[in-house]
């Protein structure tokens, strides 16, 4: 009997179990291999849905499910959390202390917020004045401070890179200015989004036919902001109502080079970090405790029978779940070829594939891997074409049907017709080439 | 040794090739972002940003920096004004910090 241990059941993690249960089935069913999944939720998060969260577009019911379902039958689920992990002697022990060994693992438990990293980010005003909607607790307790919100300084912020969904802080300053348009009190509001990179947007061509959208909706931006620490006064809600003098801002946010951005109400997107048992399993991760893999086969730089998918891993590609789904793809095929002593596939390209909402029921969609940026033309769906690195309705739709085929398709483990694992020229205007 | 107009580099000046880099061009590089001599100091960053940038292909942050390179946050500034991030990996010879688009 051969054990396949997968730790966390994200999205990452419950596609990769859905494949390999079907792939595997006979052996499964004949008692020669197991499938084990650990993860301590009993609840399935759909975090795409997140973004919409705070702007009262979706609920709590309509983006979670109960975990067990969304596994195959033939996939042993153990709620548990992970302690820690034994690369040299094959074995992940749980929180309990019960000793679990492999012959192969894969690491699936993504990425975690650090919100503590960042010098006063959890004072007084956590949850008050400074937010976050990258946790459903957060993204509610949000929707509450803006539905409250009568104007003043919204600021939006990234501490670093890297976080999930990359773009998600610019679709919510998109959405919190169609928001606050919608609800007549636009003028109210001043919006900053406040970025380490050097820009909104950072690729050549998104840059240049993107960078509109900012002066359009009116969005300040900051850029080479590194936050050192976030100063709060006092809560926003305190001085809120009752005096006709000019309100103090709730806090500052302050970066290493002491400049500052005063905000009533922060949106931060804390630091990420991979789980806290790859700290401690030397060599496995980054300095970010993300697991170190080959980017192509996915295969751990620290041992062969351990692999990594997902937000867990720290290929240079983006954090997000479409990612996942096309590793899952390609890690499938070398689980197999591995239990087949076959050598591996570098089959996986980098592939990430995303709507962008830009408020008012519009949406990009960006198509990229490690070697090719977003670019425009037309993406080739099977139910029909839709435009690349432009707003369109279209996209908002697929956007939001997407929840349906996350659940129903995607993690199941099932393919999509017409998107495969690797990215796709076709339908790209490629660029003229320029120097080398 | 080679010279800045002997390679491809990007509009913002980056290098087109991480393997085209080396010691002479990053003090061009530096010269040309007005810093008149990379110091011990300086190369300590340089160096930790190129390496963590060709085993795992992300260049650290600034926290990340100023946590493991030996250089502190502060420091980093005065070293590389006004974006230690974006000039330290230019100097390095490697891509600056990007987003997905």
């Amino acid at each position: 009997m051969r054990h396949i241990l997968i730790l966390g059941a994200g999205t990452a993690g419950t596609v990769m179990a859905n494949r390999l249960s079907r792939r595997l089935r006979s052996q499964l069913r004949a008692g020669r291999i197991n499938i084990t999944v650990i993860d301590p939720d009993p609840t399935h998060l759909y975090q795409p849905g997140l973004l919409f969260i705070p702007f009262q577009e979706s609920f709590r019911e309509r983006i979670t499910r109960d975990r067990a379902p969304t596994l195959d039958r033939d996939v042993r689920l153990v709620a548990a959390e992970i302690a820690a992990m034994d690369p040299d002697h094959d074995t992940v022990t749980l929180a309990d202390g019960t000793v679990m060994s492999y012959d192969l693992c894969i690491v699936a438990t993504g990425a975690r917020l650090v919100p503590e990293e960042t010098e006063g980010m959890m004072g007084p005003g956590w949850r008050e004045s400074v937010h976050e909607f990258y946790s459903l607790e957060g993204a509610e307790k949000l929707g509450y401070a803006l539905h409250c919100f009568v104007g003043g300084k919204l600021v939006i912020n990234v501490v670093e890179m890297p976080i999930k969904c990359p773009v998600a802080p610019l679709e919510f300053a998109f959405l919190a200015d169609a928001y606050f348009t919608n609800c007549g009190i636009r003028d109210k509001v001043e919006i900053t989004y406040a970025t380490p990179l050097d820009g909104a947007f950072t690729k050549p061509t998104a840059a240049q036919s993107l960078s509109y959208l900012l002066e359009q909706k009116g969005i300040r931006l900051e850029t080479e902001f590194n936050t050192g620490r976030i100063e709060t006064t006092s809560p926003a809600w305190e001085t809120a109502a009752t005096s006709t003098e000019p309100r103090p801002p709730a806090g500052e946010l302050v970066s290493w080079d002491e400049r500052r951005i005063p905000f009533d109400l922060l949106v931060t997107v804390p630091v990420h970090k991979g789980a806290a048992f790859i700290a401690t399993a030397a060599g496995l991760g980054d300095a970010m405790d993300f697991v170190m893999v080959d980017p192509h086969t996915l295969q751990s730089q620290r041992k062969a029978n351990i692999f990594a998918l997902g937000d867990a891993a720290n290929c240079p590609t983006s954090k997000a779940g479409s990612v996942a789904h096309f590793q899952a793809e390609v890690l499938e095929e070398n689980i197999v070829r591995m239990l087949d002593g076959r050598a591996l596939e570098p089959g996986f390209d980098g592939h990430a594939n995303c709507f962008i909402e830009t408020g008012h029921r519009k949406a990009l969609l960006i198509d990229f891997n490690y070697d090719t940026e977003p670019l425009p033309g037309m993406f080739p769906y099977a139910w029909g074409p839709v435009p690349l690195l432009k707003e369109s309705r279209l996209n908002h739709l697929g956007k939001l049907a997407f929840r349906h085929a996350y659940w129903n398709r995607l993690l199941p483990g099932r393919d999509f017709p017409g998107i495969e694992a690797q990215m796709k020229r076709s339908g790209k205007r490629m660029p003229a080439a320029v120097g080398s | 040794m080679s010279t800045l107009t002997a390679v491809a580099r990007n509009a913002e000046g980056f290098l087109e090739r991480v393997e085209d880099w080396d010691r002479e061009l990053a003090l061009e590089i530096a010269r040309e972002a007005g810093i008149a001599e990379l110091t011990d100091r300086h190369w300590l960053v340089v160096n930790y940003m190129r390496d963590t940038y060709i085993k795992t292909g992300t260049a650290p942050t600034i926290r990340t920096l100023g946590k493991e390179s030996g250089v502190q946050v502060k420091e980093l500034y005065a070293l590389f004004p006004k974006g230690p991030a974006k000039l330290a990996a230019k100097i390095g010879g490697i891509p600056k910090p990007k987003g997905c688009i």
